[in-house]
């Protein structure tokens, strides 16, 4: 409150107004939350600062070249070659897998919660979706393990069926897990396109199925590729299911029958064991966690773009 | 009262038209295509929820949180440590995260100007840190928290990554609680007199506490179910004692049960699922909990 009108006499009246002393409590408290949000910068701050010094000394004996060009990953063997290639190709395929589940399934679900659901069931539903993300994941790698699996390999038709630990069971799980991610975040975006459109295309004789996939979908198109990114990022990252379902064994495959493992399967494989401080093999969990951090912020801060993107519009 | 016609009724054929054909074979069949999509999830619940309660039965008993694990003699082992374990992480987590968390809130909220570039860094921060992989926490813990500071591997050191790790959580709901009391209450505090943080503290805090409440339970809930950093931070699967302090070696519900898995006699099978029981009714009370508090004392302006 420092108009110019309260500032300038120096008479009876306007000095009431004034401050009457300084409060240093409110300055103390003030600074104190700032501090409390500033613990989130020092987070990320610590992330950088953790993984870059054990990473600059595994590339100093690992060129860049060969770490992101080589094509075996025997980190914790007594010959180690460190090519990222294999556990690369693995994450990759496993997304892959999980988002060919969570992507059409979790729009689906979008489309039925915000065009299609009155207010009541989307109500009741939306919630029991997201159920499915406070699934520890650590449950998910067991139902994976010791049930999808079995099930495939029950009913593959002919010839060999997937491993006893396969990339596709962990993929379909995540993919499961997914669901609620994009549906969730797809269902804001689509109610978030403003009634005019749709009253337009109902005016023009469309069908309810038209306006969602024509008109509603392409209006928050931007929502909902952000949702899927975040997808991404989220199956990049997911620990427990491929350590427990997808194999510990890091081969350079495309078949997602069989046993891979990904970055962050390995991390936590080197990272349960005993594994010497000093020792090389510790630090390969840092270069390792260096990429896969690089490659989550990256989707991460695409997502975050895109969502803002489409808030402008509508806003 | 009666009405008069005064008209003659419409042909039934004129609002038929308008109305469209009765039956449209690719708009219901479009409708069950999305209705199955909602099932997919839905039904995937259903199953994992009754395969893994068939698969615990035969452990569910009181061995699973009276006795120490074991993994010599399965029929006789339990979770004890585990779940007093998960106890002692989750209280400290709930102490260092909630107050971090809710005054950071605070500040976005009441304070910031969101047009200062360091504002805008914190919440695109904030955003970021909320999709990082868990794991990547668990490297932050140690390299940092365990190796650095010499914490080591222990109750201390899980409950500080794990803060660290909902921290974006605990910020975000928080925020949005805050965000829903109405700038009517803030200004006739002020106009009352009340200095900015009287306003806080007397009248938005108090409305937002509900919100607050329920966003905190859902992130405590979804450290409780984390194992993925606790891997990296030494959290060992046979313990036999539980913790007695912040120094203390410990062992948690998910990586006992983890651990369970690994093994593969058929006794620790069940084993695990018992775990996985115990696990998900613990979260069950929470969400519970959270939805009855969000229900009992949410306010509508």
């Amino acid at each position: 409150m420092t108009s110019p009108t309260l500032k300038a006499p120096a008479g009876n009246g306007p000095r009431s107004l004034r401050r009457a002393r300084p409060r240093y409590g409110e300055r103390a408290v003030q600074g104190l939350l700032l501090v409390a949000a500033l613990v989130s910068v020092a987070t990320t701050v610590g992330i950088v600062v953790s993984l870059i010094p054990p990473a600059v000394e595994f590339f100093e004996r690992v060129s860049l070249a060969d770490f992101l060009g080589g094509t075996e990953w025997t980190a914790l063997f007594s010959s180690p070659r460190y090519g990222v290639l294999p556990l690369l190709s693995a994450t990759m395929l496993i997304t892959v897998i999980a988002l060919a589940v969570a992507v059409p399934v979790g729009l689906g679900a979008a489309i039925y919660l915000s065009e299609y659901a009155d207010r009541r069931v989307r109500k009741a539903l939306k919630p029991t979706l997201e159920v499915l993300a406070g699934v520890p994941t650590v449950v998910y790698g067991f139902f994976a393990l010791s049930f999808v699996t079995p099930r495939l390999r029950e009913w593959w038709p002919g010839g060999t069926g997937p491993d006893f630990q396969n990339a596709l069971a962990a993929g379909l799980v995540m993919g499961v897990m997914i669901i609620p991610t994009i549906a969730s975040l797809s269902e804001d975006a689509m109610s978030a396109v403003p009634d005019a459109l749709r009253d337009g295309a109902y005016a023009l004789g469309s069908g309810r199925r038209v306006v969602s996939v024509r008109v509603v979908v392409p209006a928050a198109l931007s929502g909902i590729v952000a949702a899927c990114v975040l997808g991404i990022s989220r199956a990049i990252g997911e620990t427990m299911i491929v350590a427990i379902a997808s194999g510990n064994q890091a081969v350079l495959s495309w078949n997602p029958l069989d046993a891979m493992q990904t970055m962050t399967g390995f991390i936590a494989q080197a990272g349960s064991g005993d594994v010497p401080v000093q020792s090389f093999e510790y630090k390969t969990i840092f270069a390792v966690g260096a990429l896969l951090f690089v490659i989550t912020f990256v989707m991460n801060m695409i997502s975050i773009r895109l969502v803002r993107k489409y808030r402008e519009v509508y806003e | 009262m009666t009405y008069v016609r005064v008209t003659e009724p419409p042909s039934p054929a004129a609002p038929r038209k308008l109305a469209g054909p009765r039956f449209r074979p690719d708009e219901s069949a479009f409708r069950v295509l999305l209705l199955c999509c909602l099932a997919v999830g839905i039904i995937f619940l259903g199953v994992l929820l009754t395969y893994v309660l068939v698969e615990a039965w035969p452990r569910l008993d009181s061995r699973l949180w009276n006795n120490f694990p074991s993994i010599r003699r399965p029929e006789r082992a339990g979770a004890q440590s585990a779940i007093f374990g998960t106890i002692w992480v989750i209280a400290f987590t709930a102490l260092f995260c909630l107050p971090t968390g809710i005054m950071a809130a605070i500040h976005l909220e009441e304070y910031a100007d969101p047009n200062r570039w360091y504002n805008r860094l914190i919440e695109l921060n904030i955003q970021n840190l909320a999709a990082v992989p868990s794991i990547i926490y668990g490297i932050l813990g140690l390299g940092l928290l365990a190796r650095q500071l010499a914490l080591g591997t222990t109750v201390l050191t899980a409950s500080l990554t794990l803060s660290l790790l909902v921290l974006p959580v605990v910020i975000i709901a928080s925020r949005e609680a805050i965000r829903a009391v109405p700038q009517s209450i803030r200004q006739a505090s002020l106009a009352l007199g009340a200095t900015r943080w009287q306003t806080i503290w007397r009248q938005v805090l108090p409305a937002a506490v509900p919100g607050i409440a329920t966003g905190s339970i859902l992130a405590l809930s979804r450290a409780i179910g984390e194992a993925a950093p606790l891997l990296l931070l030494g959290a060992v699967t046979y313990v036999a004692f539980n913790p007695e302090g912040l120094e203390s070696a410990y062992t948690v519900l998910p990586i006992q049960i983890f651990g369970w898995i690994s093994q593969s006699r058929e006794e620790f099978h069940h084993l695990a699922a018992a775990g996985i029981v115990i696990l998900l009714a613990i979260l069950l009370i929470m969400n519970a909990a959270a939805i009855w508090l969000r229900n009992r004392f949410s306010k509508r302006w």
